[in-house]
């Protein structure tokens, strides 16, 4: 197997004039993946089961497309189509299951196949261009612990005897020989902290919802998953929905609740099918309804679709959404846990977070307590978006640096451009310069700087970047997306974007200062006065960018 | 968001009110029905017409301003009809970061409608949106059901003219 594994699609390699891409995550000449005597040779096998990613990312560049013309030339191979493995720059992506393990090809045109075929792709053949080797050898694959992602890209996502065959189930059937109150302690001592953007221990809330009195409790999870830059919880629930499914179930033990719904947002519409019939056979299988797994404990859980509103991410909102009314912030207290959907005591968690507790409870809490930093236990879902080079999730254990994250996982940027800038945590998370990428992913760090590490994601931008028409993206959005309950954030994003409109085209520069002083009294405003965080939270890319790129600011 | 609109031909009006009435009957035992029965509506009938908000909130027993009130805050709900086929592009910073702005100004030149806005032949609309989740293949752009990826503007005029 030779290095012209190379992609071969231009876009989806750092352009020449790209700093080199770092040998430890690409398979670079002689890190090769696989050693080529332990391949077969082309034709020595018969074709078995072919693997085509059916994620929708995988899909918007052509994977049915990829799928369809391998079954069109090559009937006996059976195809599965699995979720993505993250590496997204390489969909739509081939894999053949050979003795050794899955062998890749990506990225691989539905107009390459042919070809490819011809070649001995379907044997699992190294010497073809494309080859990219043992999938789970790859130095990008191998580098990472995979403990929530475990299954995704490997299991046919609606298929019960694939989720068994791989671990499915443990988790739920461990904790239902416990009390709940000893699954709340296990959460609690895993360390888990909400992976939807606050980081509230995961425990903790489970305690308080266990503790209230009422005749009927829920467990909501939170799939709105508004911030660009952000895939993991589509990508979870298009490519192993049974965890999450699983996750919940075990939620609404540990605290007794009797349903549960999944806000899922409607941009979404692959995750709501492969959820909506995930949920099916869960229940088919006993996995949901009045007798789960024999235990006699009964959850039963449906799929709600938003209706394109960011908002509804915050939980209060999502409780109003959910109940048939605007989505309109609630002001706490009470919590959510102790008053919360139909004034019931409820749980409200993000898809990882959920998607995390099978594991959790399978293996032990400690072993996932023992991952991470700080206070910022276990591994976390970042995702690589934007303006990089090897886009895709990479799931490894909180600590990891920025810089090792964008540079060696993502290789820089896909213009082949500097790096000038990366924003993390979504819309409201702050921008950061390249100094500094020796920050590592820990939620007390990050505050620290003035940042947030938020739902993981990562966007990239190059030099070209204007860093005040983005500060002015971000009041835009605010305006757009506000709730309007609070005047601070209804009147102030407006205000903001009219000031920095005020700021760029003032050519004489006569005002800047005082504008400026404005923007940053506004800043504050909006930070001290806003009733949630989506006020509250806007002015951190605004003050960021205005920070560490003051220069963007001089029409 | 429903793309592919029959409201073409637009129901007559006491049919449409009938078959309103029975979707959301059809729904109304969920707790917090409104929002699925919304869906529901736009999904057969293309859009939520201010008749429709008077039929539903009688079904629920809410006000009309109630109804009218979640129909006006959610993006997805449409007051009327779109074209035939909905385009929608990512405008999040994500797909920002590889040119989504210089793409929706090609295909508001290409089509000549701004955000929101349907063709005079009444082919196309044309929507914005943020964020698809497919924000490592920016940018991405919704044509009709489909989601496409690393949509350049070339690439763009080939979507719009097998929009049919
Ligand atoms: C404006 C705004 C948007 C939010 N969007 C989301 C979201 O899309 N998904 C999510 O899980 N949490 C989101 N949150 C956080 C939720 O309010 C809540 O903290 C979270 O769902 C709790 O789950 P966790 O403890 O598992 O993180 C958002 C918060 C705010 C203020
Ligand atoms: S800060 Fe904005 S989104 Fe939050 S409650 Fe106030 S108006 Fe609503
Ligand atoms: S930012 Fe465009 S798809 Fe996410």
């Amino acid at each position: 197997m030779t290095h012209d594994a190379e992609p071969a699609d231009p876009s989806s390699t750092p352009a020449p004039g790209t700093r080199p891409a770092d040998p430890s995550s690409t398979p670079a000449p002689g890190t090769r993946p696989a050693d080529p005597s332990s391949t077969p040779a082309p034709g020595t096998r018969p074709a078995g089961r072919v693997f085509v990613s059916c994620d929708s990312a995988a899909r918007s560049v052509g994977a049915d497309e990829v799928a369809e013309r391998i079954a069109a030339q090559a009937a006996e191979v059976e195809i599965v189509r699995t979720g993505s493995r993250g590496m997204l720059w390489l969909e739509p992506m081939v894999e053949v299951e050979t003795p050794e393990g899955r062998v890749g090809y990506g990225p691989v045109a539905p107009e390459d196949v042919d070809g490819l075929i011809a070649a001995g792709m379907l044997t699992g053949s190294p010497s073809i261009a494309g080859c990219l080797g043992l999938v789970d050898e790859l130095p990008w694959m191998a580098k990472q612990q995979r403990v929530t992602f475990a299954r995704v890209g490997v299991v046919d996502p609606i298929s019960t005897t694939d989720y068994v065959a791989h671990g499915g189930m443990k988790g739920l059937r461990a904790a239902l020989e416990l009390p709940p109150a000893e699954v709340v302690e296990a959460v609690v001592e895993s360390g888990l902290r909400g992976r939807g953007g606050a980081g509230f221990p995961t425990g903790i809330k489970w305690r308080t919802v266990l503790g209230a009195e009422a005749d009927l409790k829920f467990v909501c999870c939170n799939a709105d998953e508004g911030d660009s830059g952000t895939f993991a919880d589509r990508m979870l629930i298009e490519g192993d929905p049974f965890t999450l499914i699983e996750g919940m179930t075990i939620a609404a033990y540990a605290v007794g609740a009797a349903e549960g719904y999944v806000y899922l947002r409607s941009e979404y519409p692959d995750a709501v099918a492969t959820l909506t019939t995930a949920i099916e056979r869960a229940r088919a299988e006993g996995w949901l309804g009045p007798d789960i797994l024999g235990s006699g404990f009964g959850f039963d859980l449906q799929v709600r679709v938003g209706a394109g509103a960011y908002i509804c991410g915050e939980e209060t909102s999502m409780l109003e959404s959910l109940e048939g009314k605007r989505g309109m912030v609630r002001s706490k207290p009470p919590i959510p846990a102790l008053q919360g959907l139909f004034g019931r005591p409820t749980v409200v968690n993000n898809v990882l977070s959920l998607a995390t507790i099978p594991a959790i409870l399978a293996d032990g809490a400690v072993k996932y307590a023992a991952y991470g930093t700080g206070r910022s236990l276990g591994t976390s879902v970042f995702q690589l978006g934007g303006n990089v080079a090897r886009g895709g999730i990479v799931e490894t254990a909180f600590g990891i640096t920025l810089g090792e994250l964008v540079n060696d996982f993502g290789g820089g940027t896909a213009s082949g451009r500097p790096v000038r800038a990366v924003q993390v945590g979504g819309p409201l998370g702050a921008y950061l310069p390249v100094e500094q990428f020796g920050l590592p992913m820990d939620y007390e760090a990050f505050a620290a700087a003035g940042a947030m590490v938020g739902h993981g994601g990562i966007v990239v931008f190059d030099d070209t970047v204007d860093m005040a028409a983005m500060a002015r993206f971000a009041f835009e959005f605010c305006a757009a997306e506000s709730c309007g309950k609070c005047t601070p954030c209804r009147v102030g994003a407006v205000r903001g974007v009219e000031t920095i409109d005020r700021i760029m085209t003032d050519t004489a520069g006569s005002d800047r200062a005082r504008n400026l002083v404005l923007l940053d009294d506004l800043c504050e405003l909006m930070t001290d006065g806003s009733l949630c965080a989506m006020g509250g939270l806007t002015p951190m890319p605004v003050r960021s960018a205005v920070r560490h790129f003051g220069e963007d600011f001089h029409a | 968001m429903t793309s592919e609109v029959v409201a073409a031909a637009p129901v007559p009006v006491p049919g449409r009110a009938q078959r309103v009435r029975e979707l959301a009957l059809a729904r109304q035992d969920l707790r917090g029905p409104l929002i699925p029965i919304l869906h529901a509506v736009q999904e057969e009938l293309g859009y939520v017409a201010p008749a429709d908000v008077a039929v539903l909130a009688d079904v629920l027993n809410l006000s009309v301003a109630e109804v009218h009130g979640v129909v006006t805050f959610y993006k997805d709900f449409r007051r009327t009809p779109a074209g035939r086929t909905t385009v929608t592009i990512c405008q999040a910073e994500a797909c920002r970061s590889v040119g989504a702005v210089a793409l929706a100004a090609h295909a508001q030149a290409t089509t000549g409608c701004g955000f929101g806005e349907t063709t005079a032949d009444n082919r196309l609309t044309l929507e914005q949106t943020y964020c698809f989740g497919n924000c490592a293949l920016g940018p991405a752009v919704q044509v009709g059901d489909k989601l496409h990826g690393r949509v350049t503007p070339t690439r763009l005029d080939a979507l719009l003219g097998d929009a049919r």
